[in-house]
């Protein structure tokens, strides 16, 4: 009897560590930026061509950072939640059109309501790098320092948003 | 009318679509011819990096816009001199030690780099325990007369017959 509870054992130990392995999610990255500051970059906004905006002119503000595009279809997903987060109006959300044209972007903006304070074109993707974008939509949430404190990737949900990042922020904006 | 308008939208997309690729190709072609010892340096840099969009695919073999990006990002940056070393740095700070293929060894990494190990050095001490308890317990078993008897008598009959 003894001599089968160690293969039975270490059998036990291997179902349990497959078992969290099949949990995991492998698309998830986990980012090394969170805790760091948000990297720093000047473009153009979707609103106004010809202004743009720094994530450094936001010092003071917790705020929401949203990388999409009109190309995206997941990014439609989660757009009705941004819009009715921006209608709350607890916590801004500024977008960042990736490797997109912004005709496109502001007719999507236009035709669905647009949940966005301001969007920065990032043409090139060459902004969304730097924040280690690697799959439109990516979320960020910044605190008043300029931190990256939350990151999401993919479309957001009313759970992570909800359970996750609200909560986060209103501990953030005291 | 509406529904004219969606298909006609439907089909712009398709367009689109069929064009887009070409166009990847394209901008991806050029850069090769201009500095081929560059263009080496990158492909090997990058096959020991990670594609994030398809990621059991390397940096240098994915043709994900993202991976060609990156690729232009890392010509660029070996262009301006920058050395390997900088480059690698330059991608774990924005994705993490994720996109190594080669996890750099650290303590969060020792159980990954030095636990097969470990398990070989602890199955062989398993097996080596085994098979000096195994030889102590049959050295000390021995056969009765009777039994010496019944060996010899089998083995004697077994000769007669072949």
């Amino acid at each position: 009897m003894k001599r089968f509870l160690i293969p039975l054992g270490i059998f036990i130990v291997l179902v349990i560590f497959l078992g969290i392995g099949l949990k995991l999610n492998p698309r998830e990255v986990p980012s090394p930026l969170i805790g760091k500051p948000a990297p720093d970059f000047r473009l153009a906004l979707l609103s106004d061509p010809s202004r743009q905006m720094s994530p450094a002119d936001l010092r003071g503000k917790v705020w929401l950072f949203n990388v999409w595009a009109s190309w995206c279809g997941s990014c439609r997903q989660e757009h009705d939640l941004l819009l009715s987060l921006a209608r709350q109006g607890s916590l801004p959300v500024y977008g960042m059109d990736y490797k997109d044209q912004p005709g496109d972007a502001q007719a999507v903006l236009a035709r669905f309501g647009n949940p966005y304070v301001e969007t920065f074109i990032d043409l090139d993707g060459r902004a969304a790098i730097d924040y280690g974008v690697y799959g439109v939509p990516e979320t960020y949430l910044i605190d008043k320092n300029g931190t990256i404190r939350y990151k999401h990737t993919g479309p957001l949900t009313r759970e992570v948003l909800d359970g996750k990042i609200l909560p986060l922020a209103k501990e953030l904006q005291r | 009318m509406r529904l004219n308008m969606k298909l006609a939208q439907r089909a712009g997309l398709a367009i689109f679509a069929l064009w887009f690729p070409l166009a990847a190709v394209a901008g991806e072609a050029v850069p090769v011819a201009e500095d081929p010892v560059l263009e080496q340096r990158m492909i090997a840099l990058s096959e020991d990096l990670r594609c994030l969009v398809c990621q059991n695919e390397s940096l240098a073999g994915s043709r994900a816009e993202l991976a060609q990006d990156l690729r232009q990002e890392i010509r660029d940056q070996l262009r301006a001199g920058k050395s390997d070393k900088e480059v690698i740095n330059y991608l774990t700070q924005r994705y993490g030690d994720f996109v190594l293929y080669k996890p750099p060894l650290k303590p969060l990494t020792w159980l990954l780099w030095f636990g097969p190990f470990v398990l070989l050095i602890g199955a062989a001490g398993g097996f080596y325990l085994y098979l000096k308890r195994r030889g102590a317990r049959l050295a000390g078993e021995s056969l009765s007369a009777e039994e010496k008897q019944r060996v010899e008598a089998l083995l004697r009959n077994n000769g007669n017959e072949s």
